[in-house]
C-alpha cells in the first residue's frame, strides 16, 4: 500500500527531534509547523475525503483551548504533567463529543447547506464564548505555564510533533481500510453510497468526530502556549487559524494524504518568512491565496504535479488516493 | 427572566422591540433577496454577501463625511457595488459559474475574506454608523420610540424591493435573467447571451447589497467584520422565505429582525448574534429532518 520512500519519514523524523534542540530560538514557530500540519490533516478528513466543506471546524480547536485550561485550573489532578496529558485527551474528547452531537442534525445536510450551517456554528461558538464567564467571557482566559526552566517551546515543538505524527498515522491507517472507501464512497456519490447499504450517517458522524479530535488537541496546545486564551482571536479565531485549515489543505492538495502536510510546510515556511514583510496586508493576501488556489488550481500542488507527470505517481512521494 | 416579566407588563416596550426589529428586518430582506438572485440564477451561494453590504454602507459614510446627505448616497453607493459586482464577475466569478459548489463556496469565501480585511485596513476595525439627522418618533407619551431613520429605510427597502420584483418581470433583462434561471441551455439557444446575463445578475446582487449598506449604515452600524451576519441571515431568510420570493422573504426578514431583537433583550445584547447563528444552524436542521421525512433531500 505505502510507496512513500522511506527517507521522507526519516528526513521529516529528523527535523522534529534535531530542530528545536539545535534551533531553540524558533521552537515556536517549529511547534506551530506541526500544528498547522495538525490542522490541514484534520480539516482534510472532511473537506478532502469526504467532500464535506466545513468552514466551522475551528469550533472543535476552540473547544480543546477551552478544556485544557478549564482542566488545568479546575481539576489539575496529580500536578502539571500528569494533568497535561489527561487534559489534551480530554480536550479532544470533548471536541469529539461536540462534533457526535451537531452531527445528529448537521451531518445530514449537504453541500452548501453544511457550508454555510458550519460557518454559523464557528462564529456561535465564540460569540457564546465571549459571553460565558465560567471560562473568562470577553476578557479572555490565562493559562498554566509550564514549569520548566528555559524555553518552554522547546517542550512544546515536541509535543506538536508527537501529535501530528499520530495524526498522520491514524489517518494512513483509517484510509487504507474501510472506512477510507467509505468516504471515497460519500464523495463521489452520497445518494448511491446510500443506495448500497452504506450506512453514511454513521460515517460521516465517525469522520468528523476523528476529525475533531486532533483538533481539541491542538487548540490545547495552542491555548497553553500562548499562555492566554482569546475567545475571539485565538480560540474560535475563525478568520485566521479556521481560514488557514482550509486553504493549507487545498494548497497541498485536498484528498491526498501528503497534500495536506505538504500544505501546512508551505504555508507556515511562507508565512513565517514573507509574512512578516506583508504586515497589515496579510489577511487580505490570504484571502487572494484562497481565491487564487481554488480557482485556478483546484486540485493543489500534489494534485498538479500529479496531473503532470502521472507516470512518475505510484511509486513516488505520493501514494494513490 | 425578569426581562420576561418586564415584556408582558409593558406591552409597549415590547411593541417598540418588535416594531424596530421590523423596520430592521426589511433590509435584511433585500440582501436575503440579492442572495436568491445569484443562487437561483448562477447556483452560487455567493458567501461574500455580508461583505458587499458593509461596503455598501461605508461608501455611504464615506461620502456623507464629505458632506453629502446620506440619504442621497444610495443610488451612488448601488452604482459603485454595481461596478465592483461587474468587476468581480470579470475577473473571478464567471471562472466559477457551473463549476463544483466546492470551488464557488470557497473562491466566494476567499473574496469575503480580502473584502472584509482590506475595508478593516481601509477604515479601521471599530464600526461606524452614519447620522441622516431624521430624528426620532415619540408615541404613548414618550414610552415608544422609533426612529425616523429606520421608518425611512424600512420603507425604502420595500420601495427598493418593490422596483426590483417588476424589473424582474417586465424588463426585457429581468425576463432573460428568469429565463437564465429556468434553463440556461434553452436560454442560450433562443439568443440570450447567457454570460451577459450572470454578470449583469452579479452585479445587479451587489448593486442591491449596496443599497441596503447604505440603509445599513444609517439605520444600524457598519463594520468591517459585521459582514459575515448579513451573509447567514441572507441565507436564513432566503430558505424561510422561498428563495426568490420577494414577498416571503420581506416576510422572513421582518420576522427574523423582530425575533433577534427579542432576544436580544430578554437574553442579552451580547448573545444576540449567536442566536442568529444557531437559529441559522437549527433551522437547517429542522428542515432537513422535515424533508427527509418526505424521502426528499436537499440539492
Amino acid at each position: 500500500m505505502s510507496n512513500t520512500p522511506r527517507w521522507l519519514y526519516l528526513v521529516l523524523l529528523a527535523v522534529g527531534v534535531f530542530a528545536p534542540l539545535l534551533l531553540p530560538q524558533i521552537a515556536s514557530q517549529l511547534a506551530f509547523l506541526w500544528i498547522m500540519v495538525v490542522f490541514a490533516l484534520a480539516w482534510d478528513i472532511m473537506g478532502g475525503r469526504m467532500g464535506y466543506n466545513s468552514f466551522g471546524n475551528i469550533l472543535f480547536f476552540g473547544i480543546g483551548c477551552y478544556a485544557l485550561a478549564v482542566f488545568q485550573r479546575d481539576l489539575n489532578w496529580g500536578g502539571y504533567w500528569v494533568a497535561l496529558p489527561l487534559g489534551l485527551l480530554f480536550g479532544g474528547l470533548l471536541a469529539s463529543l461536540a462534533a457526535v452531537f451537531f452531527g445528529v442534525g448537521m451531518l445530514g445536510l449537504r453541500e452548501k447547506y453544511f457550508a454555510v450551517g458550519t460557518l454559523g456554528l464557528g462564529v456561535a461558538a465564540g460569540e457564546i464564548a465571549a459571553s460565558w464567564g465560567y471560562i473568562g467571557a470577553g476578557g479572555g482566559l490565562s493559562t498554566v505555564l509550564m514549569p520548566v526552566a528555559g524555553n518552554a517551546n522547546v517542550y512544546w515543538a515536541y509535543i506538536a510533533f508527537a501529535v501530528a505524527v499520530l495524526t498522520f498515522f491514524a489517518l494512513k491507517r483509517l484510509y487504507a481500510g474501510r472506512i477510507g472507501l467509505a468516504l471515497g464512497a460519500i464523495r463521489d456519490d452520497e445518494d448511491k453510497a446510500e443506495a448500497m447499504g452504506l450506512p453514511t450517517t454513521r460515517v460521516k458522524t465517525l469522520a468528523w468526530a476523528v476529525s475533531a479530535f486532533p483538533l481539541g488537541v491542538a487548540g490545547g496546545i495552542v491555548g497553553n502556549m500562548q499562555g492566554f486564551i482569546d475567545p475571539r482571536d485565538i480560540a474560535f479565531a475563525g478568520s485566521t487559524y479556521g481560514t488557514w485549515m482550509i486553504l493549507m489543505a487545498i494548497l497541498g492538495g485536498r484528498g491526498t494524504l501528503w497534500g495536506p502536510v505538504l500544505g501546512a510546510f508551505v504555508f507556515q515556511i511562507t508565512k513565517e518568512l514573507f509574512w512578516v514583510y506583508l504586515a497589515e496586508w496579510q489577511r487580505i493576501a490570504l484571502g487572494v491565496l484562497i481565491v487564487l488556489i481554488v480557482v485556478f488550481f483546484p486540485r493543489g500542488i500534489l494534485g498538479w504535479v500529479r496531473e503532470r507527470w502521472p507516470q512518475r505517481f505510484g511509486q513516488r512521494v505520493v501514494e494513490a488516493a | 427572566m425578569d426581562n420576561l416579566n418586564l415584556l408582558f407588563q409593558a406591552p409597549v416596550l415590547s411593541l417598540g422591540l418588535v416594531l424596530d426589529g421590523v423596520l430592521i428586518g426589511a433590509i435584511f430582506a433585500l440582501a436575503a433577496f440579492g442572495l436568491a438572485l445569484v443562487w437561483g440564477v448562477m447556483g452560487i451561494i455567493n458567501v461574500s454577501q455580508g461583505e458587499f453590504v458593509m461596503l455598501g454602507g461605508y461608501v455611504t459614510y464615506v461620502l456623507a463625511k464629505y458632506g453629502l446627505h446620506p440619504l442621497a448616497t444610495i443610488p451612488i453607493a448601488a452604482i459603485v457595488l454595481w461596478i465592483v459586482g461587474w468587476v468581480l464577475y470579470r475577473t473571478i466569478v464567471y471562472r466559477i459559474v457551473g463549476r463544483d459548489m466546492f470551488i464557488s463556496l470557497l473562491a466566494t469565501f476567499g473574496i469575503s475574506q480580502v473584502l472584509s480585511q482590506g475595508m478593516n485596513l481601509a477604515f479601521g476595525a471599530s464600526p461606524v454608523t452614519v447620522d441622516a439627522g431624521m430624528g426620532t418618533l415619540f408615541l404613548f407619551d414618550g414610552n415608544l420610540t422609533i426612529s425616523g431613520i429606520r421608518l425611512v429605510a424600512f420603507a425604502l427597502s420595500i420601495v427598493i424591493a418593490v422596483t426590483l420584483w417588476l424589473f424582474l418581470r417586465r424588463s426585457r433583462l429581468g425576463q432573460s435573467i428568469r429565463a437564465t434561471a429556468q434553463n440556461p441551455r434553452a436560454a442560450r439557444i433562443l439568443g440570450i447571451d447567457v454570460d451577459k446575463v450572470y454578470a449583469h445578475t452579479f452585479a445587479l446582487n451587489a448593486a442591491i447589497c449596496g443599497a441596503a449598506g447604505a440603509l445599513v449604515a444609517m439605520a444600524v452600524i457598519v463594520g468591517p467584520t459585521l459582514g459575515l451576519i448579513y451573509t447567514l441571515r441572507a441565507f436564513l431568510i432566503g430558505i424561510l422565505g422561498g428563495l426568490g420570493s420577494v414577498l416571503g422573504s420581506l416576510v422572513a426578514g421582518i420576522g427574523l429582525g423582530a425575533a433577534e431583537n427579542l432576544f436580544g433583550f430578554l437574553a442579552g445584547s451580547e448573545l444576540q448574534q449567536a442566536f442568529t447563528f444557531l437559529l441559522l444552524v437549527a433551522i437547517l436542521v429542522v428542515r432537513n429532518w422535515r424533508l427527509q421525512r418526505h424521502r426528499k433531500y436537499l440539492r
